[in-house]
């Protein structure tokens, strides 16, 4: 049975490997991406201004309410079309054309964003009022207290969310294969049709997924212990 | 988007929109009658129970969902040994499959919710009704387990949102659900756009009455307590 | 539910309804400009779905290989371009070209008056009929339509009874198709009232749940067949009732370009054109299907 994860001509190992490592870059980099739309809608929902809170909530429900699946075949179906249009508007006239990979980055990153969005709102909210009236009146001016206070406090609340958000971003990757993809589950898809033995295909598949999820979770946790350090434990913890 | 083309697709949508909510009535009731024990099981005293939950609940979370379909769809037909067992009427049909697959994956997110919900139960409330003589399944039935539900309903409204939008990788499987309709109706006629802003249009309206219903819900429980 | 909450929410669906339309509305705007003109891509980006024995197919080292993929290749030689070959969803394999993620599409696509309407086709590159497929002990076996081939251009009074015949046998069982194929539309308009059809992604799947029991019968072309009746599992599973050709089947199975872009339509026609005069189609056919497939 393991000759047919073997690497070469005659075995899926190097396309299953490869297949990891597409996995890997489509989560890493929606991740990333997602991060960005997130920081922004949080920005927008925390802002004075209603248009904006209203454009960043409608970001959040519409994404969040819908299927990942759905938002992926609306990408990949009308991704260009949507593009272009946009890309119409800031004057560019010309046809964009997104790869499938582009499409699978894409269409994470939106659906990861909407959930970041909410973790990052979530952070920021939760940063003690005393500790920015302190830096206040320690004389920080308003992008100080950003950049020293609110931000690294906020992150630290966030990180454990963050962490659950990187989790969903991983496994909704695989969901991107249904658009042919060459990632981690198109690969175990292609193999089970070639060979069929799905359940050999599908069961390797799961253990790749486990030990990313896995791996990265320790890694959360580490970041987060790192993040903790020279926070005062309250009493009885 | 051709507004007279999206109301004709309109009738075939709100069919597969039909078999979405019977997906997801039917795994997010298993699935719950199956977190309980398992929830019960992670906090056992026993290791060994406690570790098999914990297992079950790590590789469920730890996997994507399509691969867990997939894995219980065509992985299980693919052995002679299953295709002539009892169970094979039920793994034949693809509904079935993902219902499995759906209830499975949704016990392993609602066992740690109510695990959650019972830790949270605060123990002079264990105390006191144990004074009252109240021990075993009746604390369960009469303290426990309705505090730990009031506690735990925000996230499992949040768990049936999920599994509204899980059900739709039931179409991966030739099941005609609403994403299903949408990327039939995308195939036949070339205008996938509107196949699927309508149909993501009504799973938003599924998902804004079930957030309703749940909010409503958290009031009633909230409001018997006091 | 809250008539403010409700409100809230018909505006943010109206907002991306909106979004949607505006995509779309500017897509259609864009394609009809001097498409004709466009002088033949190079290197040509040419999409394939990767799944469609033996049509296109992935082997264990990675590589396209199949019918589609020879001729592709001499085809590109001939026409002196450079060809980046891809496998792309079936699904989405013509919104893929009309969005402009490929240049042309060759993989096992029937030339039918529904897709004309949206791409331009070849001529056809080989033709073969469809065929249903059932396991060895179906009942379906019993049936003798009396009849080789079924033409749907014209259908006399004996093919009519035929269909009916074969409409009755199949009522209420489970016939899986490839979704977005010509046999997809055959069994959804022909025989859709009296069967529950299942749709599959791509046909080693539709294959996979026929051996294991899951599905009565399957349609598909007869050379996509082939590939899994001499494989293992095919071998309890044969072809039921005659061949189905023609009207919504089809004419064979063409190379498909964006509507309008005449010279790269032109230029495909050629290198088929000399590859049809010089035996090369023939060879081709034969060695993938046994039989000269490429004949019209």
């Amino acid at each position: 049975m393991l000759e047919l994860l073997s690497f070469g001509p005659g075995g899926w190992g190097d396309e299953i490997l490869r297949g990891t490592g597409v996995t890997v870059a489509v989560a890493s980099l929606a991740f990333v991406i997602g991060l960005l739309f997130g920081a922004t809608a949080a920005a927008a929902k925390l802002s004075g201004s209603l248009p904006l809170r209203l454009a960043a909530d409608t970001y959040t429900t519409v994404v969040r309410g819908v299927p990942a699946l759905l938002v992926i075949w609306l990408f990949f179906f009308g991704g260009s079309g949507m593009v272009t249009w946009v890309a119409g508007l800031f004057g560019y006239g010309g046809r964009v054309e997104l790869s499938a990979f582009a499409v699978g980055v894409a269409a994470v990153a939106v659906v990861s964003g909407a959930y970041a969005a909410e973790v990052i709102r979530g952070a920021v909210q939760a940063v003690p009022k005393g500790q920015i009236e302190a830096a206040r009146a320690l004389g920080m001016r308003r992008r100080l207290i950003l950049r020293r206070v609110t931000v690294p406090v906020a992150l630290r609340y966030a990180l454990p969310g963050l962490g659950n958000v990187w989790q969903l971003t991983i496994k909704d990757t695989a969901l991107v294969s249904v658009t042919a993809l060459a990632e981690l589950m198109r690969m175990a898809f292609v193999a089970s049709g070639a060979t069929r033995e799905p359940f050999f295909f599908y069961c390797t598949a799961a253990v790749i997924y486990m030990a990313i999820t896995t791996l990265s979770a320790a890694a959360f946790r580490a970041a987060e212990r790192g993040a903790e350090r020279g926070v005062r434990r309250e009493a009885g913890r | 988007m051709n507004p007279a083309f999206a109301l004709e697709i309109l009738p075939q949508l709100l069919t597969g929109a039909v078999l979405t909510l019977q997906l997801v009535a039917l795994a997010l009731l298993l699935g719950l009658v199956l977190a309980l024990p398992v929830a019960l099981a992670r906090l056992s005293p026993f290791a060994p129970v406690s570790a098999l939950a914990s297992g079950y609940i790590f590789v469920f979370r730890a996997t994507p969902l399509l691969v867990q379909i997939f894995l219980i769809y065509y992985g299980l037909g693919q052995f002679e040994a299953v295709r002539e067992s009892f169970l094979w009427p039920i793994l034949r049909e693809p509904f079935w499959c993902a219902i499995l697959a759906l209830m499975l994956n949704s016990a392993a997110y609602t066992a740690e919710i109510i695990r959650g919900g019972i830790r949270s139960v605060p123990y002079g409330q264990i105390e006191a009704a144990r004074a009252l003589g109240m021990s075993g399944p009746l604390l369960y039935r009469r303290v426990v387990l309705p505090l730990a539900w009031r506690q735990a309903l925000p996230a499992y409204g949040n768990e049936m949102i999920q599994m509204v939008q899980a059900s739709s990788l039931a179409s991966t499987i030739t099941l005609m659900e609403l994403t299903g309709v949408a990327r039939a109706i995308a195939a036949r006629t070339f205008q996938p756009v509107e196949a699927f802003v309508i149909a993501g249009a009504i799973y938003l309206l599924l998902n804004f009455v079930l957030t309703r219903a749940v909010h409503w819900a958290e009031r009633r429980v909230t409001h018997a307590a006091h | 539910m809250t008539a403010k909450g409700f409100g809230r929410f018909a505006a943010m669906l109206a907002a991306v309804m909106l979004l949607a339309a505006c995509g779309e509305g500017d897509k259609q705007a864009q394609t009809a400009q001097s498409a004709a003109d466009k002088p033949v891509p190079n290197p040509l980006r040419v999409a394939t779905e990767g799944a469609y024995p033996p049509y296109n197919m992935v082997d264990p080292a990675g590589n396209l290989i199949g019918y589609d993929m020879d001729v592709m290749r001499e085809v590109c030689s001939r026409m002196k371009v450079e060809c980046g070959i891809t496998a792309q969803a079936w699904d989405g394999i013509i919104p893929g070209l009309q969005a402009g993620k490929y240049d042309v599409i060759i993989a096992g696509m029937s030339i039918t008056d529904e897709r004309k309407q949206v791409v331009d086709f070849t001529q056809g590159y080989a033709i073969t009929p469809a065929y249903f497929v059932a396991l060895n002990d179906s009942p379906l076996h019993q049936l003798d339509l009396g009849l080789e081939r079924i033409g749907l251009d014209e259908i006399d009074t004996t093919e009519e009874a035929a269909i009916a015949a074969l409409k009755d046998a199949l009522k209420g069982k489970s016939v899986g198709v490839q979704n977005a194929t010509i046999h997809a539309n055959f069994v959804e308009d022909a025989l859709g009232d009296a069967v529950s059809i299942r749709r599959y992604d791509t046909q080693e799947n539709l294959a996979l749940d026929l051996a294991s029991g899951r599905i009565d019968v399957g349609l598909a072309d007869s050379t996509a067949w082939e590939a899994f009746l001499d494989s293992e599992a095919g071998r309890k599973a044969g072809f039921v009732g005659p061949g189905f050709d023609g009207g919504p089947f089809g004419e064979g199975l063409g190379i498909a370009v964006r509507k309008g872009e005449d010279r790269l339509l032109d230029a495909l026609n050629a290198a088929l054109n000399s590859m049809r005069e010089d035996g090369t189609l023939k060879r081709m056919a034969e060695q993938w299907f046994g039989f000269d497939a490429s004949a019209r």
